[in-house]
């Protein structure tokens, strides 16, 4: 009891210490919100195309295919750091790669892709950020994981990196493709 | 941010709630808790999808908005890009959508729980300030009771045996001895 009293705070600083060390060494930002949406059908919304806007789409279309939706603007810097591995992502042509272009002058995205490429094979344009809403878009960038029957599989929010494209977003395409 | 900064702002809104909640009500919806199973209510996203409700007149919104519900539901729900603020209290541009879209529900008839169902069915728990009463915060809820319950325990049985103790024993013959050799010196 007597040498309990001596080890008890050492006991109870050890725990405090590796949830602070667990915490901090795991890597998790924590502005990143999980997604309740994860498993979800991905709502659906009828958009104009953002070059045709007397065209209108849907993610209805993209049913049967294992395909990407990209949240991104031209006001949005971080996109621009995504954009290299986005352009590589359509050049490989593994996915369709659905742009959706949230609350952004039509004019000032055309230019944006006319300056750094366009990796889209189609773009909606939400100007008032209302579909975004059903999809819980809270910082863009943001890309969504879609499979076949249009279910929402995965969420990465922030810029793609190759890592996250190489080690998490392939290879579950890779498996719900199959 | 850190992880402090939001424990310290959970345990606050928890400690506002416990005040609100008696403790018997407390302690029942724990035992309700703990015989429920683990994961929460299942959110799925309303259908129709939100994008489909229309916009409430001007004359509308200025009622709305002037209304203590509300205001109340702003200050309940979490920005979510500025994290430690409240609807209400954020200028972010998410956070004046958000308002928006809750202001859109409002006078499309939908009561509290739904709206507030509705918004957690996209963002998550998260934009709720007032955690739910769910399993998977069951931890979270009965966290401090249990902490109180174990610190007024190990109290009362430090106390107890203060009192039973039979304190300090003095060795005469002992004393006496080194009461002479202090005397040697």
């Amino acid at each position: 009891m007597r040498s309990l009293r001596f080890i008890l705070p050492a006991i109870v600083f050890s725990v405090v210490a590796a949830f602070m060390l667990a915490a901090l060494t795991s890597g998790r930002d924590p502005k990143e919100i999980p997604s309740p949406l994860i498993g979800k059908p991905a709502p659906a919304f009828t958009l104009p195309l953002l070059a045709q806007t007397d065209q209108i789409w849907s993610p209805e279309k993209m049913r049967g295919q294992v395909w990407l939706l990209n949240v991104w603007a031209s006001w949005c810097a971080p996109c621009l750091v995504e954009h290299p591995e986005l352009l590589k992502l359509a050049r490989a042509k593994t996915l369709p790669l659905i742009g959706f272009n949230y609350k952004d002058e039509p004019g000032a995205a055309v230019a944006w892709l006319d300056k750094h490429g366009n990796p889209y094979t189609t773009i909606v344009a939400d100007r008032n950020g209302r579909a975004a809403f059903d999809y819980g878009v809270y910082g863009v960038p943001e890309t969504f994981l879609i499979d076949r029957n249009g279910t929402i599989r995965y969420k990465h929010v922030g810029p793609l990196t190759v890592d996250v494209i190489a080690n998490k977003l392939l290879p579950m395409a890779q498996a719900l493709a199959r | 941010m850190s992880a402090f900064t939001v424990i310290a702002e959970r345990s606050g809104a928890i400690g506002k709630c416990l005040r609100k909640r008696s403790a018997a009500a407390l302690i029942a919806g724990l035992l309700a808790c703990s015989l429920a199973s683990a994961s929460g209510p299942a959110a799925t996203p309303a259908d129709p999808p939100n994008s489909t409700l229309a916009d409430p007149s001007p004359e509308q919104a200025r009622e709305l908005l002037q209304s203590d519900r509300y205001r109340r539901l702003a200050a309940e729900l979490r920005c979510l890009v500025c994290q430690n603020q409240t609807l209400a209290d954020s200028n972010a541009d998410l956070a004046t959508d958000l308002r928006n879209e809750v202001l859109r529900q409002m006078s499309a008839g939908r009561d509290d729980t739904q709206i507030k169902d509705n918004l957690v069915a996209r963002y998550g728990e998260f934009v709720l300030y007032r955690p739910t009463f769910s399993g998977r915060n069951l931890a979270l809820w009965a966290g401090p009771a249990v902490l109180l319950a174990l610190g007024a325990f190990l109290m009362w049985r430090i106390s107890r045996a203060r009192r039973t103790s039979p304190g300090v024993v003095v060795d005469e013959a002992r004393l006496k001895r080194v009461d002479a050799r202090l005397k040697d010196l």
